[in-house]
């Protein structure tokens, strides 16, 4: 089966943490993940910046070593990250902040990414919403 | 045939971003001309009252964004009734041309839809 999985939740809040266990165990029972779309305060989950202490779960790392090791497509939404400062080289050079926080393997685009996975995707799960 | 999305946005508009957001994935998916609805419930039913003041906490006016939906293909909007009346808001006028519903045609709509993403 085919899955579509949107985060609405920042790093430090249970919902990534059960995102990146149900995405896991979606591959590991041999299904699919169309896309990652992090949107809202999801943004955060993508952060280079944030900072575990040594015996706590870095969760924003996880989430890249996941997809960087799965090759899996992972959108964050432009729009939910500039408004949170979670910005890409490129971002923060057009907008003269003095950091970027968001690198490779995530790509910031826009919501029409979320809508297009939602196409090709069986399902859609949600973590994180209201 | 493309797959529906129901959309349930349930912030006041002055709670963050997130009734802005709920917004935005409704007009981004009309501007694709997928099948969307749009639900209004809990304290998303806020959005609908006309003649809001939002300058007053500098905040931009949604309103001219959820008057574009019907523009941008949108014209499945929903409130849940039972929202409105535990808000005392049953009688009030609402901005937008939206279908009441009751808590059972609640459920036959959710069920109507593929996907549902609710902020």
């Amino acid at each position: 089966m085919k899955f579509a999985i949107a985060l609405f939740a920042p790093a430090h809040l249970p919902s990534s943490r059960r995102a990146l266990r149900f995405a896991e165990a979606v591959l590991a029972g041999g299904h699919e993940i169309v896309r990652l779309f992090f949107y809202q305060d999801g943004v955060h989950s993508a952060s280079s910046n944030a900072v575990s202490a040594q015996d706590e779960l870095d969760l924003p790392a996880e989430w890249r070593t996941f997809v960087e090791q799965q090759k899996l497509d992972a959108v964050v939404c432009i729009a939910a990250a500039l408004r949170r400062g979670v910005l890409n080289a490129e971002e923060a050079q057009r907008y003269q902040k003095p950091a970027a926080n968001l690198a490779a393997p995530w790509e910031l685009s826009g919501l029409g990414q979320l809508h297009e996975a939602n196409q090709l995707a069986d399902r859609l799960i949600c973590f994180g919403g209201h | 045939m493309s797959k529906s999305l129901l959309i349930i946005s349930r912030q006041a508009p002055w709670a963050g971003p997130s009734a802005r957001e709920a917004l935005d994935i409704a007009l981004a998916g009309g501007a694709f001309d997928l099948p969307l609805g749009l639900l209004f419930l809990d304290d998303g039913v806020f959005q609908l009252l006309p003649e809001q003041q939002p300058s007053a906490l500098q905040q931009k006016d949604l309103t001219a964004n959820l008057q574009a939906l019907p523009m941008f293909g949108v014209e499945a909007l929903y409130v849940a009734s039972r929202s409105l009346s535990e808000r005392g808001l049953s009688e009030q006028p609402l901005a937008l041309p939206v279908e009441q519903l009751d808590d059972s045609a609640l459920s036959l709509l959710v069920d109507r839809y593929d996907q549902v993403i609710t902020i």
